[in-house]
Parts: C-alpha cells; sequence; structure tokens
C-alpha cells in the first residue's frame, strides 16, 4: 500500500464476501473512500449494493475480507458499532418513527439523559443545531416526524447521523422519494457535509444525478467490483451502463408511440375533482393510445389516477369507460370495466409480499378462474406462467414467493396481474421506480406492445424523459391543475419544466 | 435508535440482491407450515406420554379421549372462526360472550316452548342468528363504522355478557326440550355427535380458507389490505362476512354448549376469547394476518385439551396449569418466530 494515499483514505474494504443459503451475493468486493467525497455506488437491482452497505453499517457480518477505517482493521460486528465508529446509513425505507418529535428521533437510541431522566432542553438545542448544520433551521425540532414530508424525514435521518459524528452517511436512493426541487436541496446539503469532511456514499439508478453530486464511482455486477474509483466527469455514460450491465444501452423507449388504434375514446374523463386535492381536469384516452402525466411529486398526479380508479371518491365530475359511467369510490367498478392499476408503492399497494408469485398474479381474477366458490389454482399458475414467460420474468417460478424478486421483477408481476385481467385502461404510477435498467426496457417494451393491441394507458412519471419518450399525449400538473394538454412531439423537457414551475410558483 | 427495527425491515431487501437462487423455493410456503405443524403433532406426542406416565391406562380408554375430544370441541369450532379472523387481519375478543347470550338466547322459555311446539331446530336456528348476528354487527362496526377490532369485539364482549344476563336473569335455564338433547348428546360410530360436529366445522373450515375464493380474498385483506383493495376486492364487505362468520362459529358453539352441559347460562364460554386466540396463535396463524392455518389451529386446541386433561386426572393445581399454558404460548411462538425467519432468508 502507498502511505500517501493512505491519508486521504477513510475506508478501504477489500475482498469482501458474502454468502447467503444458495447465494453469494458478496464474491469480492473492493471499495475504498476518501475523507470528503462523494461516491456513488452503481450497479443493477442484485449486484449486491444493499448487502455491501449491509457490511458496512453492521448489518450483515462478511465470510471474507478485510475492513479497514482510518488505517486501522476493523470488525463491525453492530449496528451500533459501525455509528460508534462514524457509519451512519440511511436507508430507502427511512428509519424514523413517525410518532416521536423531530429532536426524539435525532437523539434516538443515544438520548441525552442522566440517570434515564431526559435533558429536553439540551436535546431541543443540539437537534436545532444539527438542523441548522444541515442549512434546514425551519424544521422546529418539537414537530412530529410524522408530519413531515419525505424530504423532511430525510434531513432528520441525516441530523441522527451527524449526532453521532458520522464521517460517512450512506445514502441508499435517497431521491427515490424527492421531486426536482426536493433533490436540489439534497444536494446542497451533502455538500455542505463534504466541505465539513464527511464523506458521502451515494446510491442511485439516476444517472444524470450521479453526474450533478459524485466525485468517483464504483460499479459492482453480481457481487463483484466492475469498476472502482472511476471519476465522474471523466467516464462517459456508455462505459458506465456497459460495465453494469455488461452491454452497451441506450434509453431506448421503444421507438416512437404508435398512436390510438382507434378513434372512439374508451376512457372519458369529465370535470373529475377532488375538493382540495385537484381542479377539476378534463381528457379522453383512446385505444392504443398512451397518455403521460409530467408534474412534481404531491402536484396532484398520483391522485388524479386514484380518483379516476375510484381509490379515492371523487367530489365531482364523471368517468366513463366506453360511455358507461363508472361509480365514485368503487375500485371494484373500475376494474370490472376493464381498469388496472400499478400503483406507485408497489410494496405497500400492490403485492401480498408473503404469498407466491402466482397468487399476486391473479389478485384481480381469481375469482374468474373459481368455479364458484371453488378456487382452480391449476388455471391460476397456468395463467400467471404465461404472463410471467411473456414478460421474462425471472426467476420463471411463479410458485416463490414474490418478496424474493427484485424490485423490476415485482412491477413484471403487477403488470401481469392486468395482463391476466385483459385491461382495456391500464394506469401507471411510476412504474419503473426501482427498476434497473434491463427491466425498465422491458417495461418500455410492455407499455408499447399493450399500446399496439389497443390497450389505453395513463402514465405518471417523476422522469419527464420517460414521460415525453412514451407518450403519445401528455398532460402536464401543476399545484393540484392540468396547466397543458397536448401530443408529446410538441413539447420538450424544458417547456415541461417550465410549465410545472410557473405552476408551482402562482 | 430504532436499528432493531431497520435491520429487521431490511432483511427483506437483503433478498433483492440475493435473487437467483435464495434459499425461498416453491415450497417455502408449505415447508413453513409444515415444519410448524410437525413441531405441534411433536408436542402433542410428548403430552400424551406424559399423560400415559402420569394416568397410565385410563389415559389411554377411549372413555378418556373422548372426554378429551368433546372438551375441545365447543372451543374448537370457536377457534376455527377466529383463525379466519386473525388470517384476515383482525381480532375477536367477544366470542366467547358471544356465545354465552346464544345458549341463553336459544334457551328462553319462549324459544324452548317454541321448539316443543315446533321443532328442536328452532333453537339451533336461534343460537347461530344470534351468533351470526353479533359478528355481523361487530363487522359493520368495523369496516364501514372503522372502528378498530380490538376495540368494537371488546365492546361486544361486554354488551353480549350483559344483555345474557338481562335475558337470563343471571338464572341458568336448564333445556327441557327432550328431542334436542336425545339429538345432541347421542353418539355416532362411538363417538358424540358434538364431536363430530366439530371434525366437520374444522374440514369445512379448511376447505373454506385453503380452496375456496372466499378463503384467498381473506387471506389477502390480512396480507396487505390497501393491494387487495387496488386489485378490486371489496375488502369491507368481506371484512363483515370475516367477523359474521367468527359469530356463526360461537353460534354452533353454543349450541354445542347447550347439549354438553344442558343448560343455557350468561356464564357461558367466559374467557373463551383468550383460549381460541391462544390456539389460533400456537397453531401458526399470524397474529398480523396474511396467513392462516385451520390445521394448526385444531393440533393447538388438542395440546390444551390434553393439556387440561392431564392436570385432571392427576388432580393437580389449576394455578399451575395456567402457569404450563402460559410457558407453552410463549415457546410456541418463539418457535414460530424462528420458523418464519428461516423460511425467508
Amino acid at each position: 500500500m502507498v502511505t500517501t494515499d493512505q491519508d486521504s483514505r477513510l475506508l478501504r474494504m477489500s475482498g469482501i464476501v458474502k454468502h447467503f443459503p444458495g447465494a453469494a451475493a458478496l464474491d469480492g468486493v473492493d471499495l475504498d473512500i476518501r475523507a470528503g467525497e462523494v461516491h456513488c455506488l452503481l450497479g443493477q437491482n442484485g449486484a449486491g449494493k444493499s448487502t455491501l452497505i449491509k457490511v458496512l453499517a453492521g448489518v450483515h457480518q462478511p465470510d471474507a475480507g478485510a475492513i479497514r477505517w482510518n488505517g486501522e482493521e476493523v470488525t463491525i460486528s453492530s449496528t451500533m458499532d459501525a455509528l460508534k465508529l462514524g457509519i451512519a446509513a440511511m436507508y430507502q425505507e427511512l428509519d424514523v418513527v413517525d410518532g416521536l418529535t423531530v429532536a426524539e428521533n435525532i437523539f434516538l437510541g443515544h438520548e441525552l439523559a442522566t440517570t434515564g431522566v431526559l435533558h429536553r432542553k439540551r436535546t431541543t438545542e443540539h437537534a436545532a443545531q444539527l438542523l441548522a448544520r444541515l442549512g434546514h433551521p425551519e424544521i422546529s425540532p418539537h414537530r412530529e416526524v410524522g408530519q413531515l414530508p419525505a424530504a423532511g424525514k430525510q434531513v432528520v435521518s441525516m441530523a441522527r447521523a451527524l449526532s453521532y459524528q458520522a464521517q460517512l452517511i450512506i445514502m441508499d436512493e435517497p431521491s427515490a422519494v424527492l421531486d426536482p426541487e426536493e433533490v436540489d436541496n439534497l444536494f446542497r446539503v451533502v455538500r455542505s457535509l463534504t466541505e465539513q469532511g464527511v464523506a458521502v456514499i451515494y446510491i442511485s439508478h439516476r444517472l444524470e444525478e450521479i453526474r450533478r453530486i459524485g466525485d468517483r464511482i464504483t460499479v459492482l455486477k453480481d457481487g463483484r467490483t466492475a469498476a472502482t474509483g472511476l471519476e465522474v466527469g471523466q467516464t462517459p455514460t456508455s462505459e458506465l451502463i456497459s460495465l453494469m450491465t455488461g452491454r452497451e444501452v441506450v434509453t431506448d423507449f421503444g421507438g416512437a408511440p404508435s398512436g390510438p388504434t382507434a378513434e372512439e375514446p374508451v376512457l372519458e374523463v369529465e370535470d373529475l375533482a377532488v375538493q382540495g386535492v385537484f381542479d377539476p381536469v378534463s381528457f379522453t384516452v383512446r385505444p392504443g393510445e398512451v397518455v403521460g402525466l409530467a408534474g412534481l411529486v404531491g402536484a396532484g398526479r398520483s391522485e388524479i389516477l386514484e380518483a379516476l380508479y375510484g381509490a379515492r371518491r371523487r367530489t365531482s365530475g364523471t368517468v366513463k369507460i366506453h360511455g358507461r359511467v363508472l361509480r365514485a369510490g368503487s375500485v371494484t367498478d373500475a376494474v370490472n370495466h376493464g381498469m388496472g392499476l400499478a400503483p406507485e408503492e408497489r410494496k405497500s399497494q400492490g403485492l401480498l409480499l408473503d404469498q407466491p408469485i402466482y397468487r399476486n398474479i391473479t389478485l384481480s381474477t381469481f375469482a374468474r378462474f373459481a368455479r364458484g366458490l371453488l378456487l382452480n389454482e391449476r388455471a391460476e399458475r397456468q395463467a400467471a406462467r404465461q404472463k410471467a414467460e411473456a414478460l421474462q420474468l425471472s426467476p420463471p417460478d411463479v410458485d416463490r414467493q414474490i418478496r424474493t424478486l427484485s424490485g423490476g421483477n415485482q412491477q413484471k408481476a403487477m403488470l401481469a396481474r392486468w395482463l391476466v385481467h385483459g385491461c382495456e385502461v391500464l394506469l401507471l404510477d411510476e412504474p419503473t421506480r426501482g427498476v434497473d435498467v434491463g427491466a425498465r426496457a422491458d417495461i418500455y417494451t410492455l407499455i408499447r406492445d399493450l399500446a399496439r393491441q389497443g390497450t389505453a394507458v395513463l402514465l405518471v412519471s417523476s422522469e419527464i424523459e420517460e414521460v415525453l419518450g412514451l407518450a403519445d399525449r401528455v398532460l402536464v400538473v401543476a399545484d393540484g391543475a392540468v396547466v397543458h394538454q397536448g401530443p408529446a412531439a410538441e413539447i420538450d423537457e424544458h417547456r415541461v419544466l417550465d410549465l410545472v414551475m410557473e405552476g408551482s410558483a402562482a | 435508535m430504532s436499528l432493531d427495527r431497520a435491520s429487521e425491515s431490511h432483511t427483506s431487501s437483503v433478498e433483492r440482491d440475493l435473487s437467483p437462487a435464495g434459499e425461498t423455493g416453491p415450497t417455502a410456503a408449505s415447508r413453513l407450515s409444515l415444519g410448524h405443524s410437525l413441531g405441534l403433532v411433536l408436542a402433542l406426542a410428548a403430552l400424551v406420554v406424559i399423560g400415559m406416565l402420569t394416568g397410565g391406562e385410563r389415559f389411554l380408554s377411549m372413555d378418556n379421549l373422548m372426554v378429551i375430544l368433546r372438551q375441545a370441541a365447543v372451543i374448537g369450532v370457536i377457534s376455527v372462526g377466529v383463525t379466519f379472523v386473525i388470517t384476515s387481519g383482525g381480532i375477536d375478543l367477544s366470542v366467547g360472550s358471544v356465545m354465552g347470550l346464544a345458549t341463553v338466547w336459544a334457551s328462553t322459555l319462549g324459544t324452548q316452548a317454541l321448539a316443543n311446539d315446533i321443532h328442536w331446530g328452532v333453537m339451533v336456528l336461534t343460537a347461530l342468528a344470534v351468533g351470526a348476528g353479533c359478528g355481523l354487527i361487530n363487522g359493520v362496526i368495523i369496516a364501514y363504522g372503522r372502528v378498530v377490532a380490538f376495540i368494537a369485539t371488546l365492546a361486544m364482549l361486554v354488551a353480549a355478557r350483559g344483555f345474557a344476563e338481562v335475558i337470563s336473569g343471571r338464572q341458568t335455564q336448564i333445556v327441557s326440550v327432550p328431542d334436542f338433547l336425545s339429538t345432541f348428546r347421542a353418539e355416532f360410530l362411538g363417538v358424540p355427535v358434538i364431536v363430530w360436529i366439530f371434525l366437520f366445522v374444522a374440514a369445512a373450515g379448511w376447505f373454506l380458507l385453503n380452496r375456496t375464493t372466499f378463503g384467498r380474498r381473506t387471506i389477502a385483506i390480512g396480507g396487505n389490505p390497501e393491494a387487495a383493495r387496488l386489485a378490486g376486492i371489496k375488502v369491507k364487505r368481506h371484512q363483515v362476512k370475516v367477523f359474521a362468520l367468527a359469530g356463526l362459529c360461537a353460534g354452533i358453539g353454543a349450541v354445542m354448549m347447550l347439549s354438553r352441559t344442558t343448560a343455557g347460562s350468561s356464564t357461558h364460554g367466559y374467557l373463551y376469547e383468550l383460549d381460541a386466540i391462544a390456539a389460533v396463535v400456537i397453531g401458526g396463524t399470524l397474529l398480523a394476518g396474511g396467513r392462516g392455518t385451520i390445521v394448526g389451529t385444531v393440533l393447538g386446541v388438542l395440546v390444551f385439551a390434553v393439556l387440561t386433561n392431564i392436570f385432571v386426572q392427576n388432580n393437580l393445581d389449576q394455578s399451575v396449569q395456567a402457569l404450563v399454558t402460559g410457558a407453552i404460548i410463549v415457546v410456541a411462538v418463539l418457535l414460530q418466530q424462528r420458523f418464519a425467519r428461516e423460511g425467508r432468508t
């Protein structure tokens, strides 16, 4: 080892191996982190990113390999060990306690107390200092965390990390739950952390974010380090993608949209509104047409889908499928008339995680396969298997618990549910969130294929590029109102952003 | 700091990184319940050995076996109903009281007079209607009134007991409908009718939970109510049905109780809800919902019935029995959690 390197080297992991029963999650990973850098960890789902950071955070113990921290070899056998060293992890599902205040959350587990009696005032002061250091003095330490938006919870989580004097903070897809403005904020905070010498391991699927915030990149593939210490500025995207996938990929939405397959609209929405949530909106969708809803998180895009679908009771207006008005607030009615929704939060809103894949796929249709009350599981399996094969679900075994699938494959199972159902109108809310590059392409292809076969698709996505690339027509939503409707070909990313910003400023 | 919680919740996303050949193969779920049932079968076998060692031949006699089964029958039927409620993500604390109320209502002078005039079936229908009716009220209050199941059924527990006392004037009501008694106190193939009822309800419950759309919906709304709703399942309506089913089982239990004790009483079924929940939980049904097993419940009921029998046979202290029962519940649930973890990784 070269001694000059060691000074700046905060962490060095070498040859890390971690086996789980039946599979090697990590098979010789090297990673080194310098103080004050933003080190991006890239890799597809299943590449070993989560396992690696859990080894680092003390959740898992490696089977082999060495970890050097500030030049000394260490064993991290619990999360408390990691925190004591100064390594804190912020997971995707933030581990804050909703019922406690901001200050209580920050000092959870190491409360400022003397013989069990809390120092409330000192706790509040310290919390306020930490929040100020993160550039968010507006968050009151007394606020209940449950009332904060996701971005606020992240700040609390970071403040907690700082309260342990963390020198290294691991952030697992922090931007997944944020809208662009909040991401800017997050990056400001990250920069101020690194200026103070704190190192950040940043995990994201979004390459453009990595370009903006990252210093160096490590790419994992199949549990191994494919490349490490790449300088962000000097590594072209195509190289990164080929390192991740082993093949050259460009964002391919499967060509231009094919357009409607019939003139008569299948879905007619007239003055649909939910009071206090979004203003009246009207539009129609024809068979085979893909309509995208663009806008910021919280602008009302998901809420429009939910109201269409009956998952949220509309307060005015009508929703018609083939001219027939759907009952307000009845998902069952919507489903029976050929609508399907792949919700934003797959795990909490879409799946029965403990159940086998096939039962998740037939969740909307098992009664159709049944003879009277009697289930026909053989037919269910067969239908599920057929769609799983068509979607290249991996692994293709539909008897496995759906919990064991990667995010992208869970999303495919979700879509398979509606393929079995035979939807005429498919509502997709953030269909590629948390989905790796390979599965993304599959999902784009599927959307295209469905449209070509006459399915009407309504697509909500935070990635404007995705909306513009997939949709025939775009609705731009800002602040609970549709501010623009028009063909996707006549609008570009900048214009959409302009509209969104105007709308939210007003 | 909620580190434990964090690491717990993150074990779930570990598998994401573990995709190719994770241990959770096709048989994970079935192996889980098999393994767990096996544990209960072993526990039951151990108890039988203890019974033989302490009670000798008397313990193994057909008579004693029937005593055990008769003992298990009422609580067994109630536990089958409670299995559905717990699998659906709910809880029902009222089943014992509801059973008591049903025994009282079905044995009032008026009902008995009608039963003597028309048919003993009047008593049966009354008991079933009272049970199902109370369950229906529970379900409507929980599903449409959005009252937490724990609270709604706690209210029913108190209210049904009180109502039973009002109707009966806290008097024991002797059943004097000869046909009713002769029907239900009879034996068929050497096995008492109420034991047959238990076996039938258990078999029907197993079928309903594992082979029908009703069962699938129950598991779905217990596993993830939001996902079930967004898949088009009428979650509230199904919740009502599940609670009504539990009430119906309490009503069936009431009929069995009436014939076994030949009396209706507002004190019948006291604390049965706890016995039922204990049996369901040690049986392997997930208290959080989404996974249920009737076989496990039946085994759970039998474990407790055999335990009681051993204590009674040997004239042992009931307080000690309570202590042992508590220990069994804890050990069983600890084992269950271990199986659950193994089944997942």
